[in-house]
């Protein structure tokens, strides 16, 4: 058994940002991290990230940015303590030495992005990820802050109450790779789950192998409500034999979009008559899709990205990566010729149901970046908003979980803040497949009533799963991970449809089914990366069966959702946020409004045109 | 966890002849193991139990899938083999170190990280190596490709001599197939205080220190490391030393001390502990480092500026 204050788990942006903060707060925290965390996820963001800091910009602008990006799906509350705080998390981040691109006079350069109305993401070449990744693990290492790192975290270990607001959690079990170690991790203050990402449940993504939505799904199975889990950012500019991700500060720079015919059709086919390339990303994605089923797309399949105007000198300058990747992954000299792109899964606006501390409605059990939903990108997340986003909700999450005194929070959570029942009716139940006693399944919530036996109990739970798992004779889980990406890719996609929706909740549930008879052929206790992958599918599992629950819940048109029988935003029924619920295992739909009037400004939704 | 090693042995008979039955089949014989296969009793009892269920839904999809992958080897106009190094010291016939061959259908633009996916996935869920991001940022895997250290992500089939040799980075310790230890790795960099340190920091809260674009230029190459380790692999020095710093963590030590945000008094300290006796002047400059560095890092120049920097400041207290 290990013990600390808090615990984070998960080390890209926002773990290491929650780490340092709940240390300079005075805990003793420990990170448990399946990658070791300069292998994060966040490594690979290319574009920047946003803060008002120039005196002509202002935060109550970059605050309504944000709000119109999100198609009034995001929470003000969020959205306001957002703006306010990212400029003072940049320059932390400067004065922690990030290698920021400079202007002549030493100061931060910033860009010009999609759906921003000033140029406000301050960026490191193509590679502020990796910049703003090492440079906060260079802080962790400086404070001593303790990595566990290559655990993987399977469970969080909360007591056993009806109602999860009355849960509290304890800490969480954890599976070392490299020994096959499972051990308890007891959190004296806090858990924060950092997970990132779930990209893995499409099979067309920027994310990595590792973005396998194991927060969300630890989280969900906890008795936390998933938030808005049907807005699924497609970024327009991928590459489309691997899904390596072009940035978006390619358009930002100038790069054009062009089709079969040569046309601007950002313009020419009056997508986005102002801003043309730089609308927002569903707007472009969604160009591209229609350029492409219209018979105007490169081999039926994609777009091109042209840069050549910008010059070499230019282009090397600022987007030298982008050269690289180019050429890597696609064989393609970016300063020669147009680079082909198409829309990929990129990011998950949805996520943990949290305040904009970080807290779910379970006592102890936080979240915060891409797992969590606090609700700040709402239904569409701009370019650059997600990394200060990790700097801002995971430093906020860090001090609450390590006992900081902040104001009340202003979000609720749980079914304290519910608004109406939800009303979907799927073509097969939704949740739990087969014997709740079956190890293998791993509800994984709620499993004692004895606070002070929580984490020993979840311990005795994981520990007979992975020996089940790798005991007894079945299939391997690859072939269910790749049929249920394929679903998702064919389904619940950009352009999303009834029937299709509907298609995929029957074939997650077949998935799940062929769940129940997996084993892991590896039987080995060194590092069996057999037994985690068919961990990590029954966590995506849960969060595909989410995303498309709330998908064919929301009969609307917002932001990155699109719906063919529904083509318009709805805001008099639909100013609400899909929850859902686990219930132990049969899932809960409801709704909880957004919160619309903030302290600065209230926020009228308006039509969104870019 | 003595009742784990009994169970380990026994559920290990089974999955050894799963794996020698897939890898045989998809690769004609041509395994290096030269296992021998034995046919595995299939389940006949009139009473189907759970078990025998998923056994036989098992035997299908296996059967589906090494039929999937026969297809596509069939129907593809190349297959490229990979002879792959496989070592688990837990695991009966893979304690001792050997090489397993896998004939993967190729398409142009398919990388070492693919074909290792493609046979993991279909032929053998027991081949482990590290990988995430599959783009060359998160570091996780370089190997020893054709005898060269380069990340297999990035390294296109196309670009190598068939059939791919595929081992562990060399110099580290092995703890399964592709996967090496990285602690020592890790270790080094932490030796060099690898944290920006300034002297102070600017008064105003919201302002930022001042870097010309010329010294953000001087340090930019060495920024973009990845810990990936290849460098630390292919340098002889470390492999004779190995309290020597090695590449990476040299030019970790470098992206601070050049940086002219930080003061002279700690760039002095950060040249003391180069100058150790495992520190940089342990470097012979053979340029092994920067040839194999897959983020271009022009390494070995770095510790030689490191070298000059280090005799003007020593010339200083003269």
């Amino acid at each position: 058994m290990y013990e600390h204050d808090v615990i984070v788990v998960g080390a890209g942006g926002a773990g290491l940002r929650a780490a340092i903060a709940a240390h300079e707060e005075g805990a003793d925290v420990a990170l448990v991290t399946k990658l070791h965390p300069v292998r994060s996820h966040t490594g690979a963001a290319e574009g920047g990230i946003n803060a008002a800091l120039h005196p002509e910009d202002s935060k109550d602008l970059h605050a309504y940015d944000t709000m119109k990006g999100s198609d009034y799906l995001g929470d003000a509350p969020a959205i306001e303590t957002f703006a306010e705080k990212a400029p003072e998390e940049v320059i932390q981040l400067e004065h922690w030495g990030m290698p920021f691109s400079r202007e002549e006079d030493g100061t931060v350069s910033q860009r010009p992005f999609g759906g921003l109305s000033y140029p406000r993401t301050t960026y490191a070449g193509a590679e502020t990820g990796h910049h703003m990744l090492h440079t906060m693990y260079e802080q962790v290492v400086k404070r001593g802050i303790e990595v566990y790192d290559e655990w993987y975290v399977t469970r969080a270990a909360v007591t056993d109450e009806d109602d999860p607001s009355e849960r509290t959690c304890h800490g969480v079990v954890a599976y070392e790779i490299r020994t096959g170690e499972i051990a308890g991790f007891r959190a004296r203050d806090g858990v924060i789950l950092a997970t990132g990402g779930l990209g893995q449940a499409f099979d067309h993504t920027t994310n990595a192998v590792a973005n396998t939505g194991d927060g969300p799904a630890i989280a969900y199975r906890a008795g936390v409500p998933l938030e808005d889990m049907e807005f699924v950012q497609f970024h327009p500019t991928t590459l489309p034999s691997t899904g390596v991700l072009i940035s978006e500060g390619v358009r930002g720079e100038g790069g054009i979009l062009y089709n079969d015919d040569e046309e601007r059709f950002m313009f020419e086919h009056g997508y986005a008559n102002n801003e043309g390339e730089l609308a927002s990303r569903d707007v472009v994605s969604r160009a591209e899709l229609t350029e492409v089923n219209e018979g105007r797309g490169i081999e039926d399949e994609y777009v091109h990205l042209d840069m050549r105007h910008l010059g070499e000198e230019r282009i090397v300058d600022r987007l030298e990566n982008i050269l690289h990747l180019a050429e890597d992954f696609e064989g393609v000299d970016g300063l020669d010729e147009p680079m082909p792109v198409k829309p990929g899964q990129h990011y998950q606006m949805g996520g943990i149901e949290v305040d904009e501390y970080g807290e779910t409605c379970v006592s102890g059990l936080y979240a915060a970046g891409e797992a969590a939903c606090v609700s700040l990108h709402g239904a569409n997340r701009l370019g650059g908003n997600a990394l200060p986003e990790l700097l801002v909700f995971g430093g906020l999450a860090g001090r609450h979980a390590a006992g900081a005194d902040l104001e009340e929070p202003k979000i609720g959570t749980g079914k304290a803040a519910k608004s109406e029942d939800g009303d979907v009716e799927p073509p097969v139940e939704p949740g739990m497949v087969g014997d709740p006693e079956d190890p293998v399944l791993a509800d994984g919530g709620a499993v004692t009533e004895d606070p002070a036996g929580v984490v020993e109990s979840a311990l005795e739970a994981e520990e007979t799963r992975v020996e089940t798992l790798l005991e007894r004779d079945g299939v391997n889980h690859a072939e269910v991970r790749a049929d249920l990406q394929e679903t998702m890719t064919d389904y619940v996609n950009v352009f999303r449809r009834e029937a299709g929706l509907e298609q995929a909740l029957r074939e997650i549930r077949e998935a799940r089914e062929a769940y129940q008879d997996v084993a892991v052929e590896d039987p080995s206790r060194t590092y069996n990366t057999d037994l985690i992958h068919t961990i990590e599918t029954r966590n995506l599992l849960d969060v595909a069966e989410a995303i498309a629950l709330g998908a064919l819940a929301r009969e609307e048109f917002r932001g990155a959702h699109w719906r063919a029988e529904h083509q318009e935003r709805k805001d008099d029924e639909w100013l609400k946020h899909t929850m859902l619920s686990w219930e132990g295992g049969t899932p809960e739909l409801y709704y909880k409004p957004v919160i619309l009037e903030g302290e600065e400004q209230t926020y009228e939704p308006k039509e969104r045109s870019y | 966890m003595s009742t784990h090693a009994d169970d380990t042995a026994e559920s290990e008979e089974s999955t050894a002849d799963e794996v020698t039955e897939a890898s045989a089949g998809a690769t004609e014989g041509a395994s290096e193991g030269a296992r021998t296969t034995e046919a595995t009793g299939g389940a006949t009892g009139v009473e189907e139990s759970p078990g025998d269920r998923r056994r036989a839904e098992r035997r299908e999809r296996t059967d589906r899938l090494r039929e999937e992958a026969a297809t596509a080897v069939a129907e593809a106009e190349e297959t490229v083999a990979l002879k792959i190094f496989r070592f688990d010291p837990e695991v009966a016939d893979k304690a001792a170190p050997r090489f397993d061959t896998f004939h993967v259908p190729y398409h142009k633009g398919m990388t070492v990280l693919d074909a290792l996916i493609y046979a993991r996935d279909h032929y053998d869920s027991t081949l482990t190596f590290r990988h995430s991001c599959r783009q060359a940022v998160c570091g996780s895997d370089a190997l020893f490709i054709n005898g060269s250290q380069r990340l297999a992500c990035k390294t296109q089939l196309g670009d190598l001599s068939w059939p791919v040799r595929v081992e562990p980075l060399p110099h580290q310790e092995v703890v399964k197939d592709l996967v090496v230890d990285m602690e020592h790795f890790y270790d080094q960099m932490d030796a060099v205080e690898p944290f920006f340190d300034p002297d102070e920091l600017p008064d105003g809260d919201l302002e930022e220190q001042r870097q010309s674009p010329e010294n953000r230029e001087t340090v930019k190459l060495s920024t973009r490391c990845i810990w990936c380790g290849a460098c630390m692999s292919s340098c002889n020095i470390a492999a004779g030393d190995n309290q020597y710093l090695g590449p990476a963590a040299i030019n970790k030590a470098y992206r601070f001390a050049m940086d002219e945000r930080e003061g002279e008094e700690r760039k002095e300290q950060r040249l003391r502990i180069l100058e150790q006796e495992h520190g940089v002047w342990r470097c012979q400059t053979q340029f092994s480092c920067t040839e194999v560095c897959p983020k271009d890092i022009p390494l070995t120049e770095h510790i030689q500026e490191l070298k000059r920097e280090a005799i003007k400041s020593n010339l200083k207290f003269w």
